[in-house]
């Protein structure tokens, strides 16, 4: 039993006090941020990336991820006391949870919220450890033209599936590349797009784009809105819920998880979308749908696990074969190259105590953050009167003395004001900000594939139709184009018809 | 049609610029064969990608009707950044401490509430616990002070 050795093995790096310790820190940083409105995960990990540089790979993913899966944790709190989504992942939750909050039943809304999470969790989990070593072993074969084609279908599929202007997706996917190979040609030792700036040499940091787009874009985005936020005064008693709210939860859970686990492992699908379709189907396969909108218990149950589940399997694609499949995910990436680690099939059998380490600390942090979210609620309901304006003003410091730390550099705090406001216009112009992040961590690697396949295949371009792994995912990219693409078209041509 | 704030129109524009931009720059790196890539070739395929998606957007852009929308906060968007270019400056010449505080004052003056007393208690409790953290705890080696 190979799995159950590796888990026992992955437990016992998981379980060292200092692990256990990152992975503590990890969700209730997640938890704190999650609970918030106006950060998110996203700038949250890349403002903290610099700070794991000293700290050991295991320790850092660790930590990281804690951050992630935690927010979809804290995300629900928000939205059932607040009517506010903590996280964009939580949008559906407001509907029901915070109308069960109005009729009393916050208690139960959170406490469902959590167990669903957790068995969500859990699951994930599993599926990352059933299905990790396997296509782990599958990518191993893959050569130059397979992984050129592989990272080509997936960030098509992240364009085409990211919300919003799929045309801008897709735009923002190109910048992304061109961004990320900026600086000295490793192949030829050109300096490209550096403007004769020494420090442009290297190429343009990872975080520097990160933090820029995700913590301060987002910054001078929120200070634009005006602030509302009226806390449910009510205090939340009688968390747990009826033997008759569980029996309700039941389907919708189950449901959740396996929509979330689904959603999870596409690339470009967030969370929400992850949430918005399990709050459809439990609106369809209702007795009664006139519920929902009214406090119903399911719309919490379901959403809530489908989201937790997504941010799980989330994990699979970039652990077996190095593909971000979100932002996050090029994020954890950028940790693991940042540590010196190749991310690719090879992680796992090369460092498996950061595969199963990693595995096993996502299922103890599941654990914790039910301890965290239910008794501890009160807490982080207090926390969140602190005001944006005293809030933002930490982020910025935070942000800027990660920055600067990485290489004592005062041109890369330049850099990220200017993407801060680069970012910031964009997004006000409907590009969405992942996609380009998803470029700009494939943009050296595609490109070095691309070359090697070429010269594999002796300047022959058919490299990637003759090779059948290749193909398929070329094929799958032009169905991919083609399913997204043509009802678009077919709409425009009726408008200008019409 | 109003082209002033025509959210696609100005996409297109952009990005046919900084595509035109990518490719005018490219042209100078060695394009290279089929065979062995010159490192060229990447960068003048997506510029030339960016235009394509650029005029697209322009196109549309003639025809849509969608505008920029929602509030902005023009104070914050060159604060925010200037606030950072400060610290940049601040702790290549004055140290850590001075670099902070002209940080951290400069984020709160972007909001739309600023309140004197409470930005500078802000910024002392900040400053200090940062101090803590990253000076003293994780041993970055700044000065607190230049010159001190």
């Amino acid at each position: 039993m190979d799995l159950f050795h590796n888990l026992i093995f992955g437990f016992g790096v998981a379980l060292s006090w200092q692990n256990l310790l990152y992975c503590l820190i990890g969700v209730s940083v997640g938890t704190l941020i999650g609970v918030l409105p106006g950060i998110g995960p996203l700038g949250t990990i890349a403002i903290l990336l610099p700070i794991t540089f000293n700290v050991a790979p295991v320790g850092a993913l660790i930590m990281l991820a804690g951050i992630y899966y935690g927010a979809q944790y804290g995300g629900s709190t928000t939205a059932i006391l607040v009517n506010l989504p903590g996280e964009t992942s939580s949008v559906v939750t407001c509907i029901d949870g915070y109308q069960m909050a109005r009729q009393g039943r916050a208690g139960p809304a959170l406490a469902i919220a959590a167990i669903g999470s957790f068995f969500a969790g859990t699951v994930g989990t599993l599926l990352i450890a059933l299905f990790g070593p396997p296509l782990a072993d599958v990518a191993l074969e893959f050569a130059a033209p397979e992984y050129f084609s592989l990272m080509l279908m997936s960030l098509v599929a992240a364009a085409a599936l990211a919300q919003g202007d799929m045309a801008k997706s897709f735009a923002m996917v190109a910048l992304g590349l061109l961004l990320g190979i900026v600086g000295t040609d490793v192949n030829t030792g050109v300096q490209r797009f550096s403007f004769g700036i020494t420090e442009l040499s290297d190429g343009i940091g990872f975080i520097v784009v990160a933090v820029g787009m995700f913590a301060m874009g987002e910054i001078i985005a929120n200070l634009g809105e005006p602030e509302q936020r009226s806390i449910f005064g009510a205090k939340v008693t009688h968390l747990f819920p009826t033997w008759d709210d569980m029996k309700q939860s039941i389907g919708p859970i189950l449901r959740g998880t396996a929509l979330g686990s689904f959603f999870g492992v596409l690339p470009g699908t967030g969370p929400a979308i992850a949430s918005f379709s399990s709050y459809i189907v439990e609106k369809k396969v209702a007795a009664d749908p006139s519920r929902f909108g009214r406090g119903a218990i399911e719309g919490v149950a379901g959403p809530e696990s489908a989201n937790n589940a997504d941010a799980q399997c989330k994990f699979i694609p970039m652990l077996t074969l190095g593909l971000p499949a979100s932002g996050v995910m090029a994020l954890m990436l950028g940790a693991l190259t940042i540590q010196g680690i190749q991310p690719g099939p090879e992680v796992m059998t090369q460092r498996p105590e950061l595969f199963w380490g990693l595995v096993a600390s996502m299922w103890i942090g599941n654990l914790m953050l039910v301890v965290l979210n239910l008794p501890l609620i009160g807490v982080w309901v207090k926390l969140l009167t602190v005001p944006y304006r005293l809030l933002f003003p930490a982020i910025m410091a935070f942000s800027a003395i990660g920055i600067y730390s990485v290489n004592n550099s005062s041109f890369e705090i330049y850099l990220t004001a200017l993407f801060g406001v680069l970012g910031f216009v964009w997004t006000k112009l409907g590009f969405p900000a992942p996609p380009l992040l998803l470029g700009f961590v494939l943009g050296p690697m595609m490109e070095e594939h691309l070359r090697r396949a070429m010269l594999m295949a002796k300047g022959d371009a058919t490299v990637f139709l003759t090779r059948p792994i290749s193909l398929a995912f070329i094929v799958i990219t032009v169905i991919i184009v083609i399913v997204m693409v043509a009802p678009a078209v077919k709409k425009r041509r009726g408008e200008i018809a019409g | 049609m109003n082209l002033p704030d025509s959210k696609d129109f100005w996409s297109g524009v952009m990005l046919i610029a900084i595509g035109a931009v990518a490719v005018f720059i490219a042209r100078d790196y060695p394009f290279g064969t089929a065979l062995r890539m010159g490192a060229g070739f990447f960068p003048v395929v997506l510029g030339v990608i960016l235009m394509v998606f650029g005029l697209y957007f322009a196109v549309r852009g003639l025809h849509s009707s969608a505008r920029i929308e929602g509030n902005w906060s023009l104070r914050a968007l060159i604060v925010l950044p200037l606030a950072f270019v400060a610290f940049g400056i601040l702790m290549e010449h004055a140290g850590f401490i001075p670099a902070m505080l002209a940080l951290i004052v400069g984020s709160a003056a972007a909001g739309t509430e600023f309140r004197i007393g409470e930005v500078l208690a802000l910024s002392v409790l900040l400053t200090v616990m940062c101090v803590a953290l990253f000076i003293w705890a994780l041993g970055l080696p700044y000065p607190l002070i230049a010159g001190l």
